[in-house]
């Protein structure tokens, strides 16, 4: 226990030390920093933060040191997360390859292609985009069409995808591809990384109900990808991409963390909306946030006890197998909550009379129906618990 | 501590199951139904259980305990749920056996504990006298009169009132404060009602009418509200672990049903609409023990932070009512007519899950202890 806890003061330390004050406090949705090769910074803090983050190889604390990470066990990653949200730190950067990408090719990629993606990654200078959905495949992911056809040392890439996040602004994509059409769907499916300036791919963004969004749809014409960007086996993506997806799941629960803008506290707008409730409604609405409360310290909770199993070696499959179903519903319950509390101004769309925070809380709980269906459709993960976790049988 | 149980933990989980399994199952428990026992439990089940150190866990070794931590009791509470087990040790040791423990001078302690913590003398508490539990209101008189005091009042929905060796009466004392007195059985003036409730465990109501007490029998050797309180919250904690026990055999029975029972051909656990209602049973009991595992958590580091432990026990409680109300349901549902009838054991389940539920308190309750925690903030 000792040295754990001497971690944890060493790490206290040097987070007060090297976060700079505007880097503890909330994250507006503008100044969020995406790594990549054109990274922007709105100030000189983010900058600092960013490079002193990236020196300590704490963009991936859990990676092994040659690949650029910090080589941090499950406990002190646990307590550097702990200790980065007890001083309300930022994330440095946000990184969709680190959280989903990475622990993929450290797991099945060869070792060529781990030296080739892993420390440019690692080093926040890549930004990455997510190609698994397509527009005829929706949940039945495995029914994806985009075609890689072996000509000489390259793939010919065709077909489309679409709700790839910041698929505009994203130097890589990693992307599931159908190389044998002849075989069972999921048999014949690889992951295959490639470069979104390559000749041939053309990207158009989509508006969603809460308005502009991050997703795209992207299409591909004739583009070739050299054939040593094919991660695994060929036609052995799915077993990928479904390890992928599980880090998904994780990626996604994070995106509650306080430090982050789509982060609403219910406790905070409950103290503001009703700070002493009268009369039967008031109550009522009162009853309901506290139940709301509840459940999500429940959940909470849970990523804890994730942790000492995981630390003792215990299977998590099931607790997993939970955490994004549960997370984005309590999400969506919370956000239909702040929409009571605040009446109309939770209902403004833009312009005066509407404060900037609640504009952008109304455009949380408008996003919040897409994160049950991104990553997963809710009634997705349910078939995974009640397959996989409580063994039912399939249908016939 | 953390939330998951460490190898002592895992060690009483194990031999409490075997224990359970061989001499408590079900079956004797609708036998204990059937015949209409007055105490509602197996006198040779709970001295089995005094030998096998449940009734010593928690207490310190100079009170003749074994000093374990309070914590011993999520797993013996959850196999109890799992075998439907009925025995005093909630009642007589977790409950009145804290209260001894807080409040008692050095003599009555030594008057008291020995015999509780060796099963010789069970104690019930008398707290209640409203249907739906509302520990602070209390109204039965301790009148001062000569060195001693007079009660007159009377209790309701005393867990293993019947037959008990003695009762902890709550009462409001001249200065307006509450005490526990030990009130004897056999005491003159004392009458006990049995309660025949749908459980078929032991419940009663006390009457007292000019029970006459020599000042010895008040505990009065520390503070009484914050004894009184600490006491049900770590009662809480054990029927929230009992429950979570029951959610935890209900969804495995109903799990097995839904794969064997065929229906239209195909065994009925392959058809969506009961998968997804099954997962969500799933996810219901997950969070339960979430919940729990972090409420005992916050009882065996108790020299920390009050709050926390009322936050933790009251959601603890709060969240194992709901999972094992929507569970126990859900698994007479899914079970179709059988699971209506008296011969499957999940209506001995469903009924005790509705006694638990209300003891200590219903979800409502803990709901709002637990705002006020979190509010207070």
């Amino acid at each position: 226990m000792n040295e754990l806890d001497a971690f944890r003061a060493e790490t206290r330390a040097w987070l007060e030390a090297n976060c700079p004050a505007s880097m503890r406090t909330p994250m507006p949705s503008d100044e969020m920093v995406w790594g990549g090769s054109t990274v922007q910074f709105n100030s000189e803090d983010q900058r600092l933060w960013f490079e002193r983050m990236r020196e300590k190889g704490w963009f991936c604390p859990d990676w092994p040191t040659e690949y650029g990470g910090a080589g941090l066990d499950v406990r002190r990653q646990a307590i550097l997360d702990q200790e980065m949200r007890r001083l309300h730190c930022r994330p440095p950067q946000i990184n969709l390859g680190i959280w989903m990408l990475g622990p993929v090719l450290l797991e099945y990629a060869s070792e060529e292609q781990k030296q080739r993606f892993l420390p440019p990654m690692a080093r926040g200078e890549v930004r990455w985009c997510q190609g698994f959905s397509e527009p005829n495949a929706g949940s039945d992911l495995a029914s994806l069409r985009t075609s890689a056809v072996l000509d000489g040392d390259h793939y010919v890439i065709n077909g489309t995808k679409i709700w790839t996040s910041y698929g505009n602004k994203s130097d890589w994509m990693y992307a599931l591809v159908r190389t044998g059409p002849m075989v069972p769907k999921q048999q014949g499916i690889s992951l295959i990384v490639l470069d979104m300036h390559s000749p041939g791919v053309s990207v158009s963004p989509i508006d969603l109900i809460s308005g502009k969004s991050s997703f795209c749809q992207v299409f591909f014409d004739n583009v070739r990808v050299p054939a040593d960007q094919l991660i695994g086996e060929v036609n052995d993506g799915w077993k990928l991409g479904k390890a992928l997806l599980q880090h998904e799941r994780r990626a996604m629960s994070r995106f509650s963390e306080s430090a982050l803008p789509t982060h609403f506290d219910l406790d905070e707008y409950l103290t503001r909306c009703l700070p002493s409730p009268e009369g039967a409604a008031e109550l009522a609405l009162q009853q309901r946030a506290i139940r709301c409360l509840m459940d999500e310290e429940c959940y909470s909770l849970g990523n804890r006890r994730m942790v000492d199993a995981v630390s003792a070696r215990q299977d998590v499959s099931g607790l997993m197998a939970i955490s994004k179903l549960v997370h984005t519903e309590q999400e969506r319950d919370k956000f239909e909550l702040l929409l009571e509390l605040l009446g109309n101004a939770a209902l403004g769309w833009d312009g005066d009379g509407f404060a900037a925070r609640d504009l952008e809380l109304t455009n949380s709980w408008l996003m919040s129906f897409a994160q049950t269906i991104a990553g997963g459709s809710s009634e997705v993960q349910l078939n995974v618990i009640a397959k996989r976790v409580l063994g039912l049988p399939d249908a016939k | 501590m953390s939330l998951i149980y460490n190898e002592d933990q895992q060690q009483l989980l194990d031999s409490a199951r075997d224990y359970l399994a061989a001499r408590s199952p079900v079956s004797a428990q609708r036998a204990l139904r059937d015949q209409g026992v007055a105490q509602g439990f197996d006198s040779g089940v709970w001295q089995g259980m005094v030998e096998l150190g449940w009734s010593a866990v928690a207490f310190a070794e100079e009170q003749g305990g074994l000093d374990f931590g309070f914590a011993g009791y999520a797993p013996i509470f959850e196999q109890i749920g799992q075998h439907l087990s009925a025995a005093p040790l909630l009642s007589s040791v977790v409950l009145c056996g804290s209260l001894i423990e807080q409040l008692a001078s050095a003599e009555q302690q030594q008057a008291l504990l020995p015999q509780l913590i060796s099963g010789a003398q069970r104690y019930a508490l008398a707290l209640d006298e409203h249907d739906r539990h509302q520990p602070d209101k209390c109204t039965l008189q301790a009148v001062a009169e000569g060195d001693g005091y007079r009660l007159d009042g009377s209790k309701c929905w005393v867990a293993d009132g019947v037959e008990a060796d003695g009762w902890l009466v709550v009462a409001r004392l001249p200065d307006g404060l509450r005490g526990v007195f030990v009130v004897p059985a056999g005491t003159a003036g004392v009458s006990v009602a049995p309660r025949r409730m749908i459980d078929a465990r032991n419940m009663a109501a006390l009457s007292l009418q000019q029970v006459e007490l020599p000042a010895e029998a008040l505990l009065n050797s520390g503070d009484t509200e914050a004894a009184l309180e600490r006491a049900l919250d770590r009662g809480r904690a054990c029927l929230a672990a009992e429950l979570l026990g029951i959610c935890d055999r209900l969804l495995d029975t109903t799990v097995e049903y839904l794969k064997t029972r065929v229906q239209f051909d195909a065994p009925i656990g392959s058809f969506q609409a009961l998968q997804h209602r099954a997962a969500r049973l799933y996810v219901q009991q997950q969070l339960a023990r979430n919940a729990v595992m972090a409420a005992f958590e916050a009882l065996d580091r108790e020299q920390g932070d009050i709050a926390e432990r009322r936050r933790l026990v009251a959601l603890a409680k709060w969240k194992a009512n709901q999972a094992a109300q929507l569970i126990s349901n859900e698994a007479v549902q899914m079970h179709g007519g059988i699971g209506v009838t008296d011969e499957l054991d999940i209506g001995l389940y469903l009924k005790r899950v509705r006694v638990a539920q209300a003891q200590l308190g219903r979800s409502d309750l803990m709901a709002a202890r637990y705002a006020a925690q979190r509010l207070a903030r």
